[in-house]
């Protein structure tokens, strides 16, 4: 009997969960079905697109008004790069935050997460002439070190929530072993802390990914990444709703699949100190 | 996997120091219009002449292009080599020596066949600081069944009271077909290029001979009454955030009974592949007002200029000229005929017999670009060259403001006179944080 | 730093490691602190420099100083007003659906159902899709009145199509960008959720307790520093929310969806007036500032305990 109300109550539960995702989900979904579209067929209504013949057209036209791998590359060398950087500066100082808080630790940090809050816009052009100036204007190079720099504070922060919930104990209890700071940090704190670092990284690669306002405003063609690569078929001439779908699976297929196949990783260390 | 990633990182690290060896590369910015990504399509052409030079295209969105490029030669980025610009930012940038001056043209380029009040429009002190791709002036197109069905005609030079019962005549909503479409999306270069030349074909002028702006005036008023009027009436829904692309796919789907827009359009909707009314586009001047001897002709072109911060100036210069040539035009019409040719640049164009008869269109556009006047672009006199634009560096600013105000009440946000009292508010603002007035 | 020396009994090492761990936190601080503070000093010093000037990059060679001009001008824009109610809508609706929904969503996906890592999933995606690329969809495919599906949708009803971007601008907006922010809350609450002590909770029904009281008494208390914690994150991203309004509405009809961030941006990079850019610049860090120690005091209260 009890099974029995479980069993039903679950069902219920499931349709509604499904029906939520579905919705949630469904953009996404149809996208991919109109990049799949004739120019022609993707602008009917929603059943007669369902309905109409399938094609590979649009990716081909894609293709060959640009260098789709140039720019997905790129993507994955400023993310990674940025990402990994931004890794080196913010461990050791949100390793000391955590385990060697100070009366400032929670005012340097915060400070650290309002420097966010400042709108790019405001410094595009001071940024553009210091850029100009280093001849890092559609480099690499000063694509990554922006994006570590925009950040490196949400970095520095995930980790600081993540080390806080090492307890202390253990680090003393080596300390009284007589563990160096290396020893400490190498043989005991990494090991634990492996799941919030990738998780951190995750994070990190997916918003370097997306951002938006420096990568199209800092690069011309060397260093464009795929938010560029998008800009491009925002509105062209005529019909454009089959290339702009195509253009747009591509540009969100990696980092989405990524996503999803690190769904784990990634949600595991998404507390920001949000549960104790 | 590691193996293979490496194998790939090293390909393609040779690969970049092979070409780095022996070729030049230039960064080709430009907007993402029809005409500029065919021309994209035929780069095995200029590859084959010049296997030296590598070309690099960065396309974008009109507005963001416009803000890149401006901000990238306003701090000499140096990004670019090749920008397309319009003739609005030509003779601006001319002045400032941001362009390069580009004098020393060779024979075969004939600059003499350049179209007049095209080359006028991109030369300061007859020096050229841009080459054209494509120029076009306005008119109307409309679907000639459409006409037909609902029993209208539409002259040759008609009147905005003409367009007004014809608009009326076709609008058919519950079958998706709205009576005219016109620009609506907010920005200097997309509703009030048409609103200018709308308000210049009803007397109306940005400015008098003071730079006091004229938004209250009658003129405007009665022009400004008029679009909305039009527009909410016989307008498709949405057309606030409709600018030339939206217009164009619109019309192309069969959803306007006229559309009064740049004469480029043309080649678009005259195309089979693309256009579902290929057949039945009709054509006339530029409507006017009763008793207003002024047609509104605007003149604008998307032309290929070179900034002055280029590293090679050389490859960036055969690109252009090849970009504009005639042979350019010859090879767009081998490979996808002549209606598809760049128009509005070269008088030789319109003297090709192939072209006239394959392009319906043409005659007009060529006969309301020779009758556009920039420099006396309204009835009264103004202190301003531009028709569709007013050529200050401040203008940018101040027609999409205005833009916005506009857009605003066709959104039904606001009324005519409160979208006329913010416009003159605002530009007077901006007309004296400039220093043009007191 | 004066260190005490040890006078007592104390035992020596674990001082000793105090003050050497103490010389190496600040030294491992260090480079995240300096090349933020360079981050955010440099630009904004230039900004602070070019808001006191005449300077449009329109029209080089004629830069001045003129005093608080800028910001008069910046300050007395009818469009700024509009502008800084706009970010507070923006912000507080994004956040209000974002929160709210999460909650429940997350409620309802810490049940036992059948499908769940698939059901996640497909929450979880719209986190993974650039803004622009959101935002285009949205428009386009969406709620474009004449070829969207939601212009289909009407259509079908027998309904005449509206037009959500220019009809309600602001109020689209909020919604393009709470689906984009919606997985993010869940995911949070979610964690949250589990982490919650099944015992009391059981306890709980077992005293008869009704489930909103449980849900009112137990979770929501249980919640407040993942609320804290998604209100505090999203804040940041908000406040300089743009792309999605360049891609959709340009930041109109009007000024109907113009926030701050977009009307810097007409300002110094649609107009080229950089000092009037960065006049407002320094208005927005200002504001931002604010709202940064409302929100830091309001997480120093939930986070320290």
């Amino acid at each position: 009997m009890a099974r029995a109300v479980t069993n039903r109550r679950k069902a219920i539960v499931t349709v509604a969960a499904w029906l939520i995702a579905i919705a949630i989900f469904f953009p996404i979904f149809w996208i991919v079905v109109l990049s799949f579209k004739t120019e022609g067929n993707a602008i009917k209504d929603p059943l007669e697109v369902l309905t109409s013949a399938w094609t590979f057209d649009s990716y081909a036209t894609v293709q060959e008004r640009s260098n789709y791998f140039r720019h997905f590359w790129n993507s994955v060398i400023l993310s990674v790069g940025s990402t990994v950087l931004g890794l080196i500066i913010a461990v050791p100082a949100a390793w000391a935050m955590a385990f060697v808080p100070g009366k400032r630790t929670k005012d340097v940090l915060m400070w650290m997460l309002s420097t966010k809050m400042l709108p790019p816009v405001g410094v595009l052009v001071p940024i553009y002439l210091i850029f100009r100036d280093l001849g890092l204007l559609d480099s690499r190079i000063g694509l990554v070190i922006v994006l570590t720099l925009i950040n490196l504070p949400i970095i520095v922060w995930m980790l600081y929530t993540y080390f806080r919930e090492i307890p202390g104990e253990i680090l003393e209890a080596a300390r009284m072993d007589g563990a160096t700071l290396r020893d400490e940090i190498i043989h005991v704190l990494t090991p634990m802390a492996v799941p919030g670092i990738a998780s951190t990284l995750l994070l990190n690669i997916i918003l370097a990914w997306n951002e938006a306002f420096w990568t199209l405003n800092l690069t011309a063609a060397k260093a464009a990444p795929l938010t560029a690569f998008i800009a491009s078929y925002s509105s062209p001439e005529g019909l454009f709703y089959a290339k702009l779908s195509a253009a747009s699976t591509m540009a969100i297929a990696p980092i989405l699949i990524m996503g999803w196949f690190s769904q784990k990783q990634l949600v595991r260390g998404l507390t920001f100190g949000a549960v104790k | 996997m590691s193996y293979t990633f490496r194998a790939l990182m090293g390909a393609c690290a040779v690969g970049a120091l092979a070409t780095a060896a022996q070729a030049e590369t230039i960064t080709v910015a430009t907007v993402n219009n029809g005409d500029m990504i065919r021309m994209q399509s035929m780069m095995d052409d200029f590859n084959e002449q010049h296997p030296d030079i590598t070309v690099e295209w960065v396309t974008l969105e009109e507005n963001v292009l416009r803000q890149r490029v401006t901000q990238d030669v306003a701090t000499g980025g140096g990004q670019f080599d090749v920008m397309t610009i319009g003739n609005y930012e030509v003779p601006i940038w001319g002045n400032r020596d941001w362009l390069m001056p580009l004098d020393d043209l060779s024979d075969d380029y004939d600059v003499e066949d350049l179209i007049p009040s095209i080359r006028g429009a991109l030369s300061v002190d007859d020096t050229l600081y841009a080459l054209p791709f494509y120029g076009e002036s306005a008119f109307v197109m409309y679907r000639k069944d459409l006409a037909e069905a609902a029993g209208v005609e539409i002259p040759e030079q008609p009147t905005w009271t003409q367009i007004k019962a014809a608009a009326e005549a076709m609008t058919d909503s519950d079958a998706g077909v709205y009576g005219i479409c016109l620009r609506g999306k907010p920005g200097w270069g997309e509703n009030m290029a048409f609103i200018s030349a709308m308000a210049n074909s009803y007397g109306a002028r940005w400015f008098d001979m003071d730079w006091q702006p004229q938004f209250d005036s009658p003129e405007w008023t009665a022009a400004v009454t008029d679009y909305l009027d039009l527009m909410t009436k016989y307008g498709p829904p949405g057309a606030s955030s409709n600018g030339f692309n939206e217009n164009l796919s619109l019309f192309q789907q069969g959803k306007c009974g006229m559309w009064i827009d740049a004469t480029v359009a043309a080649g678009f909707v005259t195309d089979p592949e693309e256009s579902t009314v290929a057949d039945n586009v009709g054509y006339a001047v530029f409507p006017n007002k009763e008793g207003v001897d002024n047609h509104g002709n605007w003149l604008w072109s998307w032309n290929l200029g070179i900034p002055a911060s280029t590293q090679s100036p050389e490859a960036a210069k055969a690109f252009v000229t090849w970009a504009t040539s005639k042979e350019y035009t010859q090879l767009v019409a081998e490979k996808q005929g002549w209606r598809a040719a760049p128009p509005g640049t070269r008088t030789s164009l319109y003297e090709n017999e192939d072209y006239l008869a394959e392009a319906p269109f043409a005659t007009l556009t060529k006969e309301t670009m020779d009758a556009a006047t920039p420099e006396k672009p309204s009835v009264q006199d103004v202190p301003y060259v531009g028709a569709q634009f007013v050529s200050i560096p401040e203008f940018q600013g101040i027609g999409t403001a205005v833009g916005q105000q506009f857009s605003a009440a066709l959104a039904g946000q606001m009324d005519a006179d409160q979208a006329l009292s913010s416009a003159q508010q605002l530009t007077q603002r901006e007309m004296m944080k400039a220093g043009y007035i007191k | 730093m004066v260190v005490p020396y040890p006078v007592h009994s104390e035992p020596e090492r674990p001082l000793m490691a105090t003050q050497h761990s103490r010389a190496a936190a600040r030294l491992m601080i260090s480079p995240a602190v300096l090349l933020l503070l360079g981050w955010m000093l440099i630009p904004l010093c230039m900004t602070l420099y070019f808001s006191f000037l005449r300077y449009n990059l329109l029209m080089p060679g004629m830069e001045e100083f003129t005093g608080w001009m800028n910001y008069r001008f910046f300050l007395t824009d009818p469009a700024f007003m509009d502008a800084l109610v706009n970010t507070l809508l923006l912000v507080g609706g994004v956040l209000l659906i974002t929160t709210v929904g999460g909650t429940l969503l997350a409620l309802l996906l810490d049940q036992p159902f059948w499908g769940q890592g698939i059901v996640r999933i497909m929450v979880i995606a719209p986190f993974f899709v650039m803004p622009t690329v959101s935002a285009l969809v949205w428009k386009n495919m969406f709620m474009n009145p004449v070829n969207g599906l939601f212009g289909h949708l009407f259509q079908s009803l027998g309904l005449q199509p509206y037009d959500f971007l220019s009809q309600a601008p602001l109020a689209s907006i909020i919604f393009i960008v709470s689906w984009q922010w919606l997985p993010f809350a869940t995911l949070i609450l979610l964690t949250a959720f589990q982490s919650l002590d099944q015992e009391q909770l059981e306890a709980a029904e077992m005293d008869g307790a009704p489930a909103l009281a449980r849900f009112w008494y137990i979770m929501l208390p249980h919640l407040a520093r993942a609320i804290t914690v998604v209100v505090l994150i999203q804040t940041i991203f908000l406040l300089s929310i743009f792309a999605e309004i360049l891609v959709t509405t340009g930041g109109g009809p009007g000024t109907a969806s113009t926030n701050l961030t977009y009307l810097i941006y007409m300002q110094s990079l649609l107009q080229f007036d950089v000092g009037m850019g960065s006049a407002g610049g320094v208005v927005a860090i200002i504001l931002a500032n604010i709202v940064a120690i409302f929100l830091m005091r309001m997480i120093g209260k939930n986070l320290d305990a």
